[in-house]
């Protein structure tokens, strides 16, 4: 388990000292929260009513922005070839590389939510919910995303490829996610996403460790 | 079972019994096709609802059939090809997506084109348009991951993950795109929930889905005996290339 820390902590402090850290992700984000009143109007009620779907979007395509780093630093400099010999299962670095994943790329984005919401005129009533089904949702994302990136790793154009491959797969997520985010905290959506959750979390590290022996044998 | 698999996937073999099947195989795909579209074009009766229109059915179900049918038999494919390793697995794999994904594409126009008399939209987001549409999506990304790996064997093996991957996802997708549906469901969409289905329709629907079938296992068969070819020409060019370059070092 030391050495799974020790994963976690590196891949955490490589991710702060490359090109902006977490802040490019962050930026992107609120940017693009920013663009869908250009697109649909300054319309404050339809904004509150599509809020948290469009803060689920924005999420979604912020992860997916930094997916394509995931494995894809370590193969160049040719770690990756000496963790996948290392005794620590490579399921269990999948995982490692996930959960750094999610804490440098996706909790800036949930701690960041309260003051992008007011971008969208968020009932305040929602913020709870909404916050709880990112919490819920998104390690799902950053697993499932693990799978697209062992597989487009050492792909030139990998990054295209990986969202075309990843995006359809996010579709249940982001189904009982906007759902979850509008609902009570209880309810059915965010037990299904929590489902979602967990069964990415059973499944998809042995997809994506299988996925990286293939792509770097 | 095993031992049979190893049998027909000697790629020799498979080239000898397939060339001798093919000829049959697509005679009797023309004349089960052209049995089933007199029937469903001209024999059949129009429906006393939806009048005309409902001879769409009759490319639309089987294509949506072949939709799914097309993607399970790849995802076979993917599972046996990693389980035994066998090149002529993931090339039949290879061969498959894009007639699923043609035949998917196929089942989401004729829907359309179906759903503006019926719903007055060509698209609505009705379940299983929007499933449909989701695994177009996924046929998509598998075409386009053999696409850009570039060796074999590597692209055979992570198409097939991916396969895998979205063989166990989609019907969570299913589920929830179901789920949402009921959620959203606009109230001006009529449902087709008809009757059941008269003979003198059925019976034309069953003859096209057998077409649909014999079509799409022919032109699994050609492409993959294409792919088997191009290969071996790729590894002869390879042969003669470093044969020419042995003889060039020996000349220089």
């Amino acid at each position: 388990m030391r050495a799974f820390w020790a994963l976690v902590a590196r891949d955490i402090k490589l991710a702060g000292r490359l090109g902006g850290g977490p802040f490019v992700g962050l930026g992107f984000f609120i940017i693009v929260v920013t663009m869908v009143p250009f697109g649909v109007g300054a319309d404050l009620p339809l904004l509150s009513r599509i809020g948290p779907g469009v803060l689920w979007v924005a999420v979604l395509l912020a992860t997916l922005l930094s997916l394509d780093r995931l494995f894809q630093a370590d193969f160049e400099d040719g770690s990756l070839d000496l963790f996948l010999m290392s005794p620590l299962p490579v399921e269990m670095q999948v995982l490692a590389k996930c959960l750094a994943h999610w804490i440098t790329n996706t909790v800036p984005l949930i701690i960041a939510m309260p003051a992008v919401a007011f971008l969208v005129n968020l009932e305040t009533g929602i913020m709870l919910p909404l916050i709880v089904s990112l919490l819920v949702g998104t390690p799902s994302l950053s697993l499932i995303g693990a799978l697209g990136a062992a597989l487009t790793v050492g792909v030139r154009r990998g990054g295209l490829v990986l969202s075309l491959i990843v995006l359809p797969l996010y579709v249940p997520a982001l189904i009982f996610g906007a759902a979850a985010g509008t609902g009570d905290l209880m309810g059915t959506p965010m037990l299904f996403l929590g489902a979602f959750s967990l069964a990415s979390l059973a499944l998809a590290p042995f997809a994506a460790a299988a996925a990286l022996r293939i792509s770097v044998s | 079972m095993a031992k049979s698999i190893q049998r027909f996937a000697n790629p020799a073999r498979f080239m000898a019994l397939s060339g001798a099947v093919l000829p049959w195989a697509a005679a009797a795909t023309a004349l089960t096709l052209s049995i089933g579209l007199y029937l469903a074009l001209i024999a059949s009766p129009p429906d006393y609802q939806q009048g005309e229109t409902v001879r769409m059915m009759y490319v639309h179900v089987p294509s949506a059939w072949l939709a799914s049918a097309g993607y399970a038999s790849m995802a076979l494919a993917c599972a046996v090809g990693l389980i035994w390793r066998h090149p002529l697995a993931f090339a039949s794999a290879k061969a498959m997506a894009p007639l699923g994904a043609a035949f998917t594409f196929l089942a989401l126009v004729t829907g359309a084109l179906w759903g503006k008399p019926m719903w007055g939209a060509y698209w609505v987001w009705d379940a299983r348009l929007t499933s449909v549409l989701v695994l177009f999506f996924i046929y998509l990304g598998y075409i386009a991951l053999w696409e850009v790996i570039e060796d074999f064997g590597r692209a055979a093996r992570a198409t097939s993950v991916f396969c895998l991957a979205g063989a166990v996802n989609l019907p969570v997708i299913r589920f929830s795109v179901d789920w949402w549906n009921t959620l959203h469901q606009p109230a001006s969409v009529a449902r087709l929930d008809g009757p059941a289905i008269h003979s003198s329709i059925l019976t034309p629907l069953l003859v096209m889905a057998l077409g649909f079938t014999l079509l799409f296992v022919v032109l699994t068969l050609v492409r993959t005996r294409t792919e088997i070819m191009e290969r071996r020409a790729a590894s002869l060019e390879m042969q003669q290339a470093q044969a020419g370059m042995i003889v060039g070092a020996h000349n220089g």
